[in-house]
């Protein structure tokens, strides 16, 4: 009775999830669904909605609720629109170690805003994140798919102001 | 086979079960929440860990593959501390207030905890909250006590076959829910209820109205399926509080239908009939049952007494074997022949050649064995709930295999374009008028390909017919099937061209080497063919010398005096508004009936107060022929009496001989033995073919009647829950498919006049692309369409 919800995607990304479809064998269209959800998210702003995420699933074939838990089981899947940068800091116990607690709390004095949060002018999202596998590194971040690592406040401060 | 050892003593158990399967089947405890017999296998809750010597630590019991010399123990102190410890985290966020919630006394967490947990908590931290889902008018949620077992998650996928339930989140952060704002619209969503291990799901309707351990429980019949669903009531002060499923694996397994499990409310209806009621000029008055049922006998012998006064009985299968057989061997008794249950037929021409009964063709579970099933007519899903779940499991061929060539091929041929949770592998969607010619060309490629020889009539009447692709696909299945069913539905029964459908099935059957099973009404349609409630045919099936008249012609060509059983004929009847006025004008109408409604009182005389299922003993007889019989569970309402004793002592007001029953069971056995007597043989593969094959008539738009899930007999039209449901609510409206509609200019919920043979009815336009084009799907057994004719035909529709 209702039209098809996968109608929401452009071809172009049809055309992309297709390529990853690709990638595995016939009738497990379902496997794509990770990359598939990326890519909706990243045309749309970095963010889902559950209009997309019906989309994803009526693409794929697979039921609406398996799209959801996945989108909501990882971190990276955004639920609420982000800002323009998002800087995933990782708390996990090496960086924790290492200091990560004094870099969230001058990340967070800098930007004015807490952990989850968007800056009013819409440019920087801060969220906290599980471990990233860059324990070498630690303390860490990473904002899109950029790592900063070996963090020190100075390096922080330069960081941002080159983005700004 | 494999030797293991649990607790010191020795089994020999067959290879391959889960340890936990084992020790169910021999009575060693074994706690759990994720595990459920009927549901895969998740091992989340780690509730069954046992010590298994040389494993280093303790195993789940219900993922660990039994292996010969295993050697486990369920009480080591291994065992218990792993036990102990689980259950701890498990309380970690359970809120520990067990008397405010609804599941306090039947809870698995409850008696786990009781049985294997610590008897105070450690833990000082704060617990996690959780916003509760609203999913609809049956099932309550509290998702605080969820402890993410995931049977819920698990039920909805695999046996209701509606992903609708899922864990969203991570970690602490797990949410079990629908995750969006949504109803639970599976027509099985009750079991959910069921297979929640705590208080996070509990049901709508019975929430906070007794506790456990006041209720007694009773042992009872579902009459609404053709199934039969074993169950139990939950009784408190001699009143039904709720309804729950009790396990037959041969019947319904561990499950119930929600029309089965709520239409209980039904017997607190605000229309019961308490008293009896008879009408005296004009007026209606209560009055006590010794007056009601002289004025019955006084107008029966007016009637009776009168050679030229003709008098027939009506009845409604959902009503017990032992009222059905009392009723016709008392209308037989006062000399009439007019006695039926049919009433949403029209085709009886070919009744003499009727099986003894409307039956499967094989028992419940062996559907699950079949290869391959084509239904016809018939919105399996919703009229025959658990019989879908038999099919689909076969479709799915037993979870777990992948391998699709071995799942059973269901195939449909249907009017409308109904949503099955299960694959389907051919379907023929086509107007009513055109199914006869769908069939015949499966009948046809059989024909061509069938080893068996097609028989000089059935060629002749095949001559001209092609077979479409897809219909010589489903006579391929058909024929190359070890296990081939037919399955005749509603949607076939109903229609005028019954008859024919009835002998193209019965040919491709034969052709097919498939069987032929029928899917009939209500829960006791087999046990009112066996009990003679027929015009033609005798208890058991004897042949009645001069057939009375059937339901259709009762119901339209009025006779003096009506004896009614448990039926609205306004919405139990194939044409309400004719049978109304049929009705209206006979001298003497005698309802038995346990509600009263205003429309009954513009056509009876006398109302007698008849008690409900759950009120009464009796039996019913399931589609594979099972006998169930059951014990009243509650006393009827007000002064309502059982089905049986009304008519018991009515034939002895009448004089009538071999009416001296003390109980119901003296019935019922004495049905048996007439049955064992008076052997008929059985015409299960009698049908007939017509000369030629009916024209199909395309001219305009037809009506197409389907009885709607939740309201198909007069008690579950009276469950106002189920009402509520999303497919209580879908049934309602004409339903036309959007290219019609645009022919039409009709626009969704617009407001449409139906005019059929002069009688109009209004209603709301829906636009619903699994109706055929060319037809408009109506809902009976509502009072919106009882206003119009016949549920097949032409019909006009405008927009107002």
């Amino acid at each position: 009775m209702s039209e098809s919800k996968s109608a929401l995607l452009s071809s172009d990304i049809c055309a992309e999830i297709d390529h990853w479809i690709k990638k595995y064998p016939a009738e497990r269209q379902q496997s794509a669904v990770m990359p598939a959800l990326t890519i909706v998210q990243d045309a749309n702003g970095g963010w889902l909605t559950t209009e997309l995420m019906d989309a994803v699933a009526d693409y794929l074939d697979i039921p609406a609720i398996a799209v959801y838990e996945v989108a909501s089981f990882y971190s990276m899947y955004e639920h609420k629109p982000v800002g323009q940068h998002k800087i995933c800091v990782c708390t996990n116990v090496s960086c924790m170690l290492c200091g990560s607690d004094e870099i969230v709390s001058h990340l967070e004095n800098k930007l004015g805003v807490k952990m989850g949060e968007t800056t009013s002018d819409n440019k920087f999202t801060l969220k906290e994140v599980e471990c990233l596998g860059a324990c070498g590194g630690a303390p860490m971040f990473a904002i899109g798919r950029e790592y900063y690592e070996n963090l020190t406040t100075e390096k922080v401060d330069e960081i941002i102001g080159k983005l700004n | 086979m494999a030797t293991i050892t649990i607790d010191g003593k020795e089994y020999q158990v067959e290879s391959g079960q889960m340890l936990i399967d084992v020790a169910d089947d021999n009575g060693i405890e074994i706690p759990r929440f994720c595990y459920h017999k009927k549901l895969s296998i998740s091992a989340n809750c780690r509730m069954c860990l046992v010590d298994v010597e040389k494993a280093p630590k303790p195993l789940p019991a219900c993922a660990t593959p039994i292996m010969d010399g295993m050697v486990v123990h369920t009480q080591s102190d291994k065992a218990k501390a792993a036990q102990k410890s689980v259950m701890e985290f498990l309380l970690i966020n359970h809120p520990l207030d067990c008397p405010v919630c609804d599941q306090g006394g039947e809870c698995e967490l409850q008696d786990v905890a009781m049985a294997y947990g610590s008897d105070v908590s450690r833990f000082a931290e704060e617990k996690r909250v959780v916003m509760d889902k609203n999913l609809g008018p049956l099932i309550a949620t509290e998702m605080t006590r969820c402890i993410h077992c995931t049977r819920c998650v698990r039920f909805s996928r695999e046996i209701a076959g509606m992903p609708e339930m899922g864990a969203t989140g991570r970690g602490e952060h797990t949410l079990v829910g629908p995750y969006i704002e949504k109803t639970i619209d599976s027509e099985l969503s009750g079991n959910m209820v069921d297979v929640c291990p705590v208080g996070a799901l509990t049901a709508k309707p019975s929430r906070f109205q007794a506790r456990a351990w006041e209720m007694q429980q009773r042992a009872g019949i579902a009459p609404h399926d053709i199934v039969g669903s074993n169950l139990y009531f939950h009784i408190r002060n001699n009143k039904v509080f709720r309804v729950v499923p009790k396990e037959n694996e041969a019947v319904n397994e561990v499950w119930l239908s929600d029309k089965d499990r709520f239409s209980y409310s039904a017997l607190q209806a605000e229309d019961r009939l308490t008293r009896p009621m008879i009408k005296k000029e004009g007026q209606w008055q209560e009055t006590d049952w010794e007056s009601a049922l002289k004025f019955v006998v006084a107008g029966l012998k007016a009637v009776i007494n009168d050679q030229n006064k003709t008098l027939g009985g009506l009845a409604s299968p959902t009503a017990t074997l032992e009222e059905l057989y009392l009723f016709q061997k008392m209308l037989r008794g006062m000399g009439s022949d007019n006695i039926d249950h049919r009433l949403r037929q029209i085709d009886f021409s070919d009744q003499d050649m009727a099986p003894l009964f409307p039956r499967l063709g094989q028992s419940i579970a062996a559907l699950e064995d079949c290869d391959s099933v084509l239904v016809i007519g018939s919105n399996l899903r919703k009229e025959q709930p658990l019989l879908n779940q038999r099919l689909r499991k076969a479709a799915y061929n037993r979870v777990g295999q992948i391998d699709e060539s071995i799942a059973a091929d269901v195939m449909l041929l249907n009017p409308v374009d109904y949503d099955f949770n299960l694959p389907i592998a051919e379907k023929i969607i086509t107007a009513p008028s055109q199914m006869v010619e769908a069939l015949a060309g499966i009948a046809k490629a059989l024909s061509n390909e069938s080893k068996t020889a097609t028989d000089a009539d059935a060629e002749k009447l095949l001559a001209n017919v092609s077979p479409s692709e897809t219909q010589q696909n489903i006579a391929k299945s058909l024929l190359t099937a070890e296990n081939a069913s037919l399955l005749l539905g509603q949607l076939a029964f109903s229609q005028p061209d019954f008859a024919i459908l009835r002998g193209l099935s019965g040919l491709i059957a034969k052709l097919s080497g498939a069987k032929l099973g029928y899917l009939s009404e209500a829960g006791n349609s087999a046990g009112a063919w066996l009990a003679g409630v027929l015009p033609h045919r005798g208890v058991g099936g004897t042949v009645v010398t001069q057939a009375g008249e059937n339901a259709n012609s009762m119901l339209s060509n009025p006779l003096n005096a009506y004896l009614l059983l448990d039926l609205e004929p306004e919405l139990d009847s194939w044409n309400g508004t004719q049978s109304l006025e049929t009705l209206k004008q006979a001298d003497f109408v005698v309802s038995l009936s346990a509600f009263k409604t205003e429309t009954m009182q513009e056509y009876a005389d006398v109302l007698l107060p008849k008690a409900l299922f759950a009120e009464t003993s009796g039996t019913f007889v399931n589609a594979a022929g099972i006998w169930q019989s059951f014990a009243g569970a509650v006393s009827p309402a007000g002064e309502a009496r059982p089905g049986w004793k009304i008519l018991r002592v009515l034939a002895n007001l009448l004089y009538l001989e071999g009416f001296e029953y003390t109980a119901s069971d003296q019935i019922a056995s004495e049905m048996r033995s007439q049955m064992l007597e008076n052997i008929v043989p059985d015409q299960e593969n009698a049908w007939s073919l017509p000369e030629a094959l009916p024209s199909a008539n395309n001219n305009g738009l037809q009506r197409l009647t389907e009885m709607g899930m939740y309201a198909t007999d007069a008690m579950v039209r009276r469950a106002t829950v189920l009402q509520k449901t999303t497919d209580g609510k879908q049934a309602s409206g004409a339903h036309l498919h959007p290219d019609d509609a645009e022919k039409l200019n009709i626009q969704d919920g617009q407001s449409v006049l139906l005019e059929q043979n002069g009688r109009q009815a209004e209603l709301n336009a829906v636009l619903d692309s699994r109706v055929s084009p060319g037809c408009v799907l109506l809902y009976g057994g509502q009072s919106e369409t009882s206003t119009l004719a016949d549920w097949y035909g032409a019909i006009q529709i405008k927009v107002l």
